[in-house]
């Protein structure tokens, strides 16, 4: 089924004209191969190859955007089953039901937190982005979705059956690329319709995976590229057996009519909103696209939020940490100043020690590309005469003028060479190997 | 284009290993919970950790829970088993550090005797993390338990000689604990195989991250870990795999800072419970077969996801 990016290659223009937006017309065939490039994006495509290359190019898992502007969500893109196998493209997008039932304080303070709340967390701005409105009456649905629209900027989710309601409450923000939800057995053909019409996004829904199918393949008959699937799973084991058979018929079956994110409504699963926090981690962990929460209470997202970052994050990339210096329990002029590297792993586990002893420090955190103190010494990076001018330039010795310095007891034998380097008074010394000792370490270190 | 769910079908499978009060962990022939396309025949086990000495420095969420027992291990144990109806204790050998308390390995191996004696459900037994300290405790302590089956770890490239001899003997399954690495863990396995120890007395601790420390490396390391051991049948792969989360967990700053402090970040309690619940149940989905928790509520939690998880509606395979 796949072609390689060389057979690709050959089926295009070979002008090298640009204007897919790849340099030429081999990094193009190259990004098609990989499933990140879609091949409408060549204008000069021949109807020749693109039946030849129409199944193998489009990426496995459509992409889907719902919403415009700032709190937009892309999902899709997906190519691998393991995340360790490349990467997990497009982190879920977290949102919240909002219903009919809600008084019109209640909404406006779900809207306000859906503007508001955001966490910072190895230097990403982490936030839920997604307002689910769900009412069975018509009038109430489209006033719903216009206050969403109004004070959040949120992505929007329509819920209701009737096409007709989806219609009146998407038309008047159709640019804004509301998810219409949902297109069913009963319901397709005028739900699609309005998708049609309107230019946005629609999800489908079943109860079997086969039915699901069925829907995915009406869709991609009418030439339907952005939708969103629900296979309505009823329990969390149907949730993992489902988003894991849908994630494999796309990728290792390139089964088109399944081949698009999903959505997932953990609030309605269970009552219990500490349970419901525990079912959205495994909608986040297993593949789903959008994940739907009961309210967004910040003790409940900042979990979430944080492991969708943990699973989408770039496995051959390490996460790294900014260099600079971070003070941990109020330091001061005399505090001592420990000196590490930007690997999140080091930064995590060092600093939660110092942070764990108590004693006022310095952490100064230096920039080796996100290696470990180790592999960053043996590629030469965390050597003398890069940590020297480092410090130097640190703005440190502003901070805490004493000059003497902690490295790590891995890299013990640099000490007197990066005390030559720094000259002029420093002092280097040798701290422990492992955190755990940082505790104890610095509860004996004194200045003098 | 009609569809058909697609199985996939695995060559191994991970060793069933006895740890004491009749309860085994591990015999999966399949992944995680993929209970459509194989067999999981023993749920993941919840151990609730008990130190045995009084732990400075906890979080309130989980200090009040159990400031009542904390300088008495035996009731500590008790009160994890009888009120929270842990499946497991994990026994924290804190005071044996020696940048600590320092306390010997007779005194360890007489704690560990008084609370194996006052419980109906297996106890695991884990040292500190400096080998030849743990070294010398462990094999007081296989001896000390002889025929229970407790499993004792952590065993590490440099004391698994000293460790499994003892463990062979006394017939205890052994924790083979490696710094997030799959190759390691794999080394270390065959190492302690050479040495004699069964494949079946042999429980891998990969190393646990916490979320939004390091949970990331782990659970890839947990998929390469299952997909050796299920696909390629790797034997020397096929352990079942310990997660010690509880101490990483609860040392998150997220876990633990309170809303006075961060006031963006909600209430510290419900925030420390899903902290832990929400980095287990992760762990479940990549293959733990032990959890090692603190938290009684987040206990029930995960016991709820993994109830949750082995309720599949087999027909839709079928569909």
């Amino acid at each position: 089924m796949a072609l390689s990016g060389l057979q690709i290659f050959k089926l295009l223009a070979k002008t090298n004209c640009k204007e897919c937006g790849f340099p030429t017309c081999m990094a193009f065939a190259m990004q098609l191969a990989a499933g990140k490039a879609e091949l409408d994006q060549c204008p000069y495509v021949s109807d020749e190859a693109k039946a030849a290359l129409g199944e193998a190019s489009a990426p496995p898992v459509r992409k889907v955007t719902v919403g415009a502007g700032d709190l937009a969500v892309t999902v899709g893109e997906e190519t691998v089953m393991y995340r360790h196998e490349k990467r997990f493209e497009n982190m879920p997008g977290l949102g919240v039901l909002i219903t009919e039932d809600m008084d019109d304080a209640q909404v406006s303070s779900l809207l306000g937190t859906l503007k508001e709340q955001q966490f910072n967390y190895v230097g990403r701005t982490l936030r839920p982005r997604v307002a689910a409105i769900k009412a069975a009456d018509a009038g109430r649905l489209a006033a719903l979705a216009a206050k969403a629209d109004a004070e959040s900027g949120a992505a929007l989710v329509l819920m209701h059956d009737d096409a007709a309601a989806l219609k009146a409450a998407a038309e008047p923000l159709k640019d804004k690329k509301p998810l219409l939800y949902a297109a069913t057995e009963a319901n397709f053909d005028a739900v699609a319709a309005v998708a049609k019409e309107l230019d946005v996004p629609f999800a489908i829904k079943a109860d079997t995976l086969g039915a699901l199918a069925d829907l995915g393949q009406k869709a991609l008959d009418m030439d339907f590229k952005e939708v969103v699937l629900d296979p309505s799973s009823a329990t969390l084991g149907d949730v993992l057996q489902d988003q894991t058979l849908i994630r494999r018929a796309a990728i290792k079956k390139t089964f088109r009519a399944l081949g698009f994110p999903t959505i997932g409504f953990p609030c309605l699963m269970t009552d219990d909103r500490l349970l419901e926090i525990v079912y959205a981690s495994v909608f986040i962990t297993k593949y789903a696209g959008i994940v739907i929460l009961s309210d967004l209470d910040p003790a409940r997202t900042l979990p979430l939020l944080y492991l969708g970052q943990n699973i989408y994050t770039d496995p051959q990339k390490p996460m790294q940490m900014d260099q600079g210096v971070y003070p941990i329990n109020d330091p001061t002029a005399d505090s001592p100043i420990l000196v590490t590297t930007n690997f999140s792993l080091t930064y995590f586990t060092v600093s939660s020690e110092v942070e764990a002893s108590k004693v006022p420090a310095w952490l100064v955190i230096m920039d080796v590309e996100g290696q470990s103190v180790l592999t960053a010494w043996a590629a030469g990076k965390f050597v003398a005469d890069a940590i020297a001018p480092f410090l130097k330039k640190s703005g440190i010795e502003e901070k805490a003028p004493h000059k003497k310095i902690i490295i790590p007891g891995y890299v013990a034998q640099i000490s007197g060479e990066l005390e030559e380097e720094l000259g002029d008074g420093w002092e280097v010394q040798v701290g422990v190997r492992e955190a755990a000792d940082i505790p104890k370490f610095l509860r004996q270190w004194s200045a003098n | 284009m009609s569809f058909e769910a697609p199985l996939e079908t695995t060559k191994g499978n991970i060793h069933e290993v006895e740890i004491g009060a009749g309860r085994k962990v591990g015999g999966e022939t399949t992944f995680p919970f993929h209970l459509w396309e194989g067999e999981m025949p023993n749920s993941p086990l919840i151990a609730m950790e008990v130190y045995d000495e009084p732990q400075s420095g906890w979080p309130e969420a989980v200090r009040k829970v159990y400031e009542d027992v904390m300088d008495d291990p035996v009731a500590w144990a008790r009160k994890c088993q009888d009120e929270f109806g842990a499946d497991a204790i994990c026994l924290q050998l804190g005071s044996i550090d020696p940048n600590g308390t320092d306390a010997s390995a007779d005194s360890a191996a007489e704690t560990v005797k008084k609370v194996a004696a006052a419980l109906d459900i297996p106890v695991i037994v884990y040292g500190t993390g400096s080998p030849d300290k743990d070294a010398e405790v462990l094999k007081k302590i296989a001896e000390a338990t002889s025929g229970a089956g407790s499993p004792i770890g952590p065993v590490d490239d440099s004391n698994f000689r000293l460790v499994g001899a003892a463990a062979m003997g006394y017939k205890n399954p052994v924790i083979a604990f490696t710094s997030m690495d799959v190759n390691l863990a794999k080394q270390l396995n065959v190492l302690m195989t050479q040495l004699g120890v069964p494949e079946d007395k042999i429980i891998v601790d990969p190393t646990t991250g916490a979320l939004g420390y390091g949970l990331d490396y782990c659970y890839s390391i947990m998929e390469r870990d299952r997909l050796a051991a299920l696909v390629q049948n790797d034997a020397k792969m096929q352990m079942p795999i310990f997660n010690n989360l509880a101490p990483e967990t609860w040392k998150a700053k997220e876990a633990k800072v309170s809303e006075e402090e961060e006031p963006t970040f909600g209430d510290v309690e419900t925030r420390g419970i899903l902290w832990e619940a929400v980095t287990a149940t992760t762990l479940l989905l990549c293959g733990t077969d032990i959890l090692v928790m603190r938290h009684p509520q987040a206990v029930t939690l995960v016991r709820a996801a993994i109830e949750g998880l082995q309720a599949q509606s087999k027909e839709k395979v079928a569909s």
